[in-house]
Parts: C-alpha cells; sequence; structure tokens
C-alpha cells in the first residue's frame, strides 16, 4: 500500500539561503509522525511546501500516490489534508459552533448547494459532536474570542479535525499551552488517531509530548534530514543531542 | 434584550418609511427615493468591501451601467422589469469579468484596477453617442406601469423603490446567513486559515465582487426613472467615491451600515446647505472625526457596545467552565 504523504527531495530557497535542503519522508497510514529540530532549521517552511501555500524550489510532493504539487491549499483540503497554524488561527468573531462548521462546509455540495442549502450546511449535528469531543460544551454559541488561550488551542485543533481528514499537519500544537490543557490535547489526538484512523503529522518542540505521542520522529537541521527512527532512538542519538545543544 | 431592541427598532425604521411620505411634499420624496436607491448601490458595495474585503472604486460605474440599461431600453419601449433583469445580468457579467483578472491583485492595486474601469466606463458613456447619446445624456426616461398602475406620481414611484429595496434586503439577508456568508467573514478575517479549511477563496472573492457589481447595476436601473435623465457627469468617481464613504461611515462589513451610511451621504448636504460650498468642508471634518473615533463607522459605536457586555458575560461562562475542568 503507498504511504499517505511522500515527501521526494523538497528544496525551497528564499534568495540565497536553503530554507529546506532536500527532504525525503514517508508518512505511513495511521502512524504520528512527529518533526522535531531546532528553531529555524525549516519545519513549518517544509509544512507550508507539502500544503501548497508556498511552492517548493523543487521536489515533489505525493498524496496516496498521486502528485500534489502545485495544488492550492484549498484544492489540497478538500483531499483530505488538514492542518493548524504556529500561531493560532480562529475566527474570533464567530461562535465555536460557527468556526466548526465553517472547516467543513466546503467540503458538503456545491457553491450553489451552499448558497440556497441550509444555514448550518447540515453539520450543526457534527459541529456538537466535536464540541463534545474536545470537552468545549459550554461554549458553542460564545465568540471563540471569548475563550480562554487553551480553548481556544483545543477549538483550532478541532476546526482541522471537523471535516474528517486521512492526514493532519500540526504545527506547535502545545506551544503556550498549560499543562492541564496539554495533557487534554493529547488524549484528544491520541483518541483521534485511534478511533478514526487519521494520520498525524506533529511539529513541536516539546519534547515530553512528542515522545509520548509520536509513533516515529524525524528530525531537522539547517533544512536537511539529520536523523530518523523511534522517539527513544532520536532521543539518544548524539547528533541530535548536538544539533539541539550545540557544540 | 437586544433583538428584541433591534425588531422595535426595524418596526419604527418601517412605519416610518411607509407612512410618513404620505405627508411629503415633491422634493422630500425624491431624497426619500434617492436613499433607497442610493442603499441598493451602498450594499452591494458592502458585499464587495465589507464581507469581501476588496477595494471597489468601480461601484458607480455599474450604477452608469444600470441606468444606461434602463434609459436605452425603456426609451425604446422595453418595459422596466426587462431593463431591471438585464441591468442585473450586466451588472454580474460585466462585474465577474472585471473581477476574473482583477482580483488576482488586492488592496490598493486593485483599487487602481476599479479606478481605471470607472474611468472607462465614463468615457463610454461620453463617447459611445450611438449608444448614450453622449454629453447630451438621454432624457425623458419613463417611470413603469405596475398591474395598470403608472408609477409617475413621485408616492407611487417612492414606494416602488422601496419594495425593490425590501426584497434585495431579504435577499442580502439569505446569503449573508448561508454559508456563503460564514466563507465571507472567514476570508476577510483570515484568508490563510480560510485558504486551508477548503474555503476558495478566489472563487468566493468573485462572487461577491460580481453580485456587488449586480446590485450596482440594479441601483442604476431604478436611479434612471427616478431622476428622469441620465448623463455622464453623474457617473465619475465622484459617485464611487461617495459610495465608498456611504459604507465607510454607516459601518463597512455590518448589515445595516449602508442603510445609515447613505441616509447621511443623502441627507447631510441637504440639512447643511445654509453653509453653501462650506458643506464640503464640515462635511469631510464630520467623516475624519468619526473614522477618527470609530474606523468601524456608526454601526461599529453600537457594535461594540454589545461586544464589551457579550464578553464580559462570556469571560464569566468560562471561568466556570475552566474551574470544573482544571478542578483536580
Amino acid at each position: 500500500m503507498a504511504p499517505v504523504l511522500e515527501v521526494a527531495n523538497i528544496k525551497k530557497r528564499f534568495g540565497g539561503i536553503n530554507a529546506v535542503d532536500g527532504v525525503s519522508f514517508e508518512v505511513r497510514e495511521g502512524e504520528i509522525l512527529g518533526i522535531i529540530g531546532p528553531n529555524g532549521c525549516g519545519k513549518s517552511t517544509l509544512f507550508n511546501c507539502i500544503l501548497g501555500q508556498l511552492q517548493p524550489s523543487e521536489g515533489e510532493v505525493k498524496l496516496d500516490g498521486r502528485v500534489t504539487t502545485g495544488l492550492r491549499p484549498c484544492d489540497l483540503n478538500r483531499l483530505g489534508v488538514s492542518r493548524t497554524f504556529q500561531l493560532l488561527q480562529i475566527f474570533p468573531k464567530l461562535s465555536v459552533r460557527e468556526n466548526l462548521i465553517l472547516a467543513a462546509q466546503e467540503h458538503k455540495g456545491t457553491m450553489l448547494s451552499r448558497l440556497f442549502g441550509p444555514r448550518d450546511a447540515g453539520l450543526s449535528a457534527a459541529a456538537d459532536q466535536m464540541i463534545d469531543f474536545f470537552k468545549l460544551g459550554a461554549l458553542a454559541d460564545e465568540p471563540a474570542s471569548g475563550l480562554s488561550y487553551g480553548q481556544q488551542k483545543l477549538l483550532d485543533a478541532a476546526m482541522a479535525f471537523m471535516a474528517g481528514p486521512r492526514l493532519v499537519l500540526l504545527d506547535e500544537p502545545a506551544g503556550g499551552v498549560n499543562l492541564t490543557m496539554l495533557a487534554n490535547l493529547k488524549d484528544r489526538l491520541k483518541a483521534f488517531n485511534l478511533e478514526r484512523g487519521a494520520t498525524f503529522v506533529v511539529i513541536e518542540h516539546n519534547m515530553d509530548f512528542v515522545m509520548s505521542l509520536c509513533s516515529r520522529v524525524i528530525v531537522l537541521a539547517e533544512g536537511r534530514l539529520l536523523a530518523e527512527g523511534l522517539p527513544a532512538e532520536v532521543r539518544a542519538n548524539p547528533s541530535v543531542i548536538e544539533a539541539y545543544l550545540g557544540h | 434584550m437586544s433583538s428584541r431592541w433591534s425588531r422595535l427598532g426595524l418596526l419604527l425604521a418601517l412605519g416610518f418609511l411607509i407612512l410618513a411620505p404620505l405627508e411629503f411634499k415633491r422634493y422630500g420624496l425624491y431624497i426619500l427615493s434617492q436613499w433607497a436607491v442610493m442603499t441598493i448601490a451602498a450594499m452591494g458595495l458592502n458585499l464587495t468591501l465589507g464581507y469581501a474585503g476588496q477595494v471597489s472604486l468601480a461601484q458607480g460605474a455599474f450604477v452608469g451601467i444600470g441606468a444606461y440599461c434602463a434609459a436605452i431600453l425603456t426609451t425604446n419601449g422595453w418595459p422596466l422589469a426587462a431593463a431591471i433583469v438585464l441591468a442585473l445580468a450586466l451588472g454580474f457579467a460585466i462585474g465577474w469579468l472585471l473581477g476574473y483578472p482583477a482580483l488576482r491583485v488586492q488592496h490598493h492595486y486593485l483599487a487602481f484596477v476599479t479606478l481605471a474601469f470607472s474611468t472607462l466606463a465614463f468615457l463610454v458613456f461620453r463617447n459611445e453617442a450611438w449608444l448614450t447619446n453622449g454629453t447630451d445624456g438621454i432624457d425623458g426616461v419613463p417611470r413603469p406601469s405596475v398591474f395598470g398602475l403608472s408609477l409617475k406620481p413621485h408616492l407611487y414611484y417612492y414606494y416602488f423603490c422601496l419594495f425593490v429595496l425590501a426584497c434585495v434586503t431579504l435577499a442580502m439577508l439569505g446569503l449573508v446567513r448561508s454559508p456563503w456568508g460564514r466563507a465571507f467573514v472567514a476570508l476577510r478575517e483570515n484568508p490563510m486559515r480560510a485558504l486551508s479549511l477548503g474555503v476558495d477563496t478566489r472563487r468566493y472573492t468573485l462572487m461577491a465582487f460580481a453580485l456587488g457589481s449586480a446590485l450596482g447595476a440594479l441601483s442604476g436601473a431604478l436611479y434612471a426613472p427616478l431622476v428622469g435623465l441620465v448623463e455622464p457627469p453623474a457617473f465619475t468617481l465622484t459617485l464611487s467615491l461617495n459610495l465608498l464613504m456611504m459604507v465607510i461611515v454607516g459601518g463597512s462589513g455590518y448589515f445595516l451600515g449602508p442603510f445609515l451610511g447613505a441616509l447621511i451621504a443623502v441627507l447631510l448636504p441637504e440639512w447643511l446647505r445654509f453653509l453653501e460650498s462650506y458643506y464640503l468642508i464640515l462635511y469631510s471634518l464630520l467623516v475624519m472625526g468619526l473614522l477618527i473615533y470609530s474606523p468601524t463607522g456608526l454601526i461599529g459605536i453600537v457594535d461594540r457596545h454589545i461586544v464589551r457586555r457579550r464578553t464580559r458575560a462570556a469571560s464569566a461562562a468560562r471561568a466556570s467552565l475552566s474551574a470544573s475542568i482544571e478542578a483536580p
């Protein structure tokens, strides 16, 4: 069976800088792949190249064996790839439920059916399920701006899951979240992975979070793949320790 | 509570719009009809600017296209209803054709492209005399009859404009409450995130622009029989800027913004008439003052007040929820 995601020799240059310099890896169905590496090693640029937010200077991205380089982010999303961003990206004026409906409405019907069809695009029930799943029950009708940072982070993740994606790319989901919320988030991510078989790629700095969540980890340094393996192997790898701690 | 108040306000406004004109003289009726007509064009621009976030300086040109469409057809014996349908279609089609290339650029670049279109439209109105009768314009645009009732009296034509405005209002309400409205909010507030959630931002922006242009043309098709004379100077950049000001003063992106903005843009010059040519100075000072105090326009002032109250309530709900989640 073809891997869900294949990244082949992706390069991205900004002027004279090689932000991503020939990275290749595969993501298999149902796994949670962690990507770690020091700041500026090209993790987020790599994400943006995979997701069509940036066009890679060289290389190819395949989804289920099909080349997707050159597709726009909205096309990729409708093929079942969703993401979260490093910084929170919710719609503060919309309610929690509306944020979630928005996250899936483009996956149903046509432009015309969305214009003349029901206001909630038939997604209220699914949104409420997601609200329960992420334990945001009492806040369903609140504007998202009224949520605490941790709750907004949960909503951000919930939005990425709303359309039932097969592949979710999470960019630093744990950043700035307190310990209680972090445990809650990890628990929800694991549950989603187990119950619905979604595949994850996670960029994260929080080592404990990565070690306890991911089944496999790759390490980037200066735009290149430095190491790959089980979390424990990677953690013990001398070159990884050096890249993180310096000489 | 706020919804009960707004419903009451809506009923009062509707009552006023229907009953008050019975006592109005010719000029008052003309002003009020103009308000209804301009509100439609401003609603269109509010869709483009307020909901989809695209600055357009071409709305006046679309009003002109609609006005010429109605003037040419009705003076050749066509019914106004046919002219209205054609104006809508023409506005939509030209808006789509202009938007398709133009919306690849954004912000002030888009403003320049629409500015160029506005100039182009004016040149066509003035120079293509075989179609538009050139600088003389088209005089004697007739008012229609509905079910045998002539709308020649100003009062009747005002009610006709009000009826069309009501239809447009309901259609617009349906639009902004549909999933499209949600997509518009999303692409205005955070286009990158909207794109990553599958919202085809280019397509939605184009639709907003085309629909907004169609409403501009509809407004023009009502304007022509109201004034009776359609001539090029009415549809210069000045009208586009005026419409832009209506949207911004009223509150860009708010449903009621264009109604209020058009009211002020139509009435204020009348109230300030005693200042003669100084009125523009006072008008611009008032607008500048408003935009410094409330960049989101007049409706924005009310909205801020409501949001502040809601946020206070939300914080309370949040505190009680986090207490229950985070308790050991």
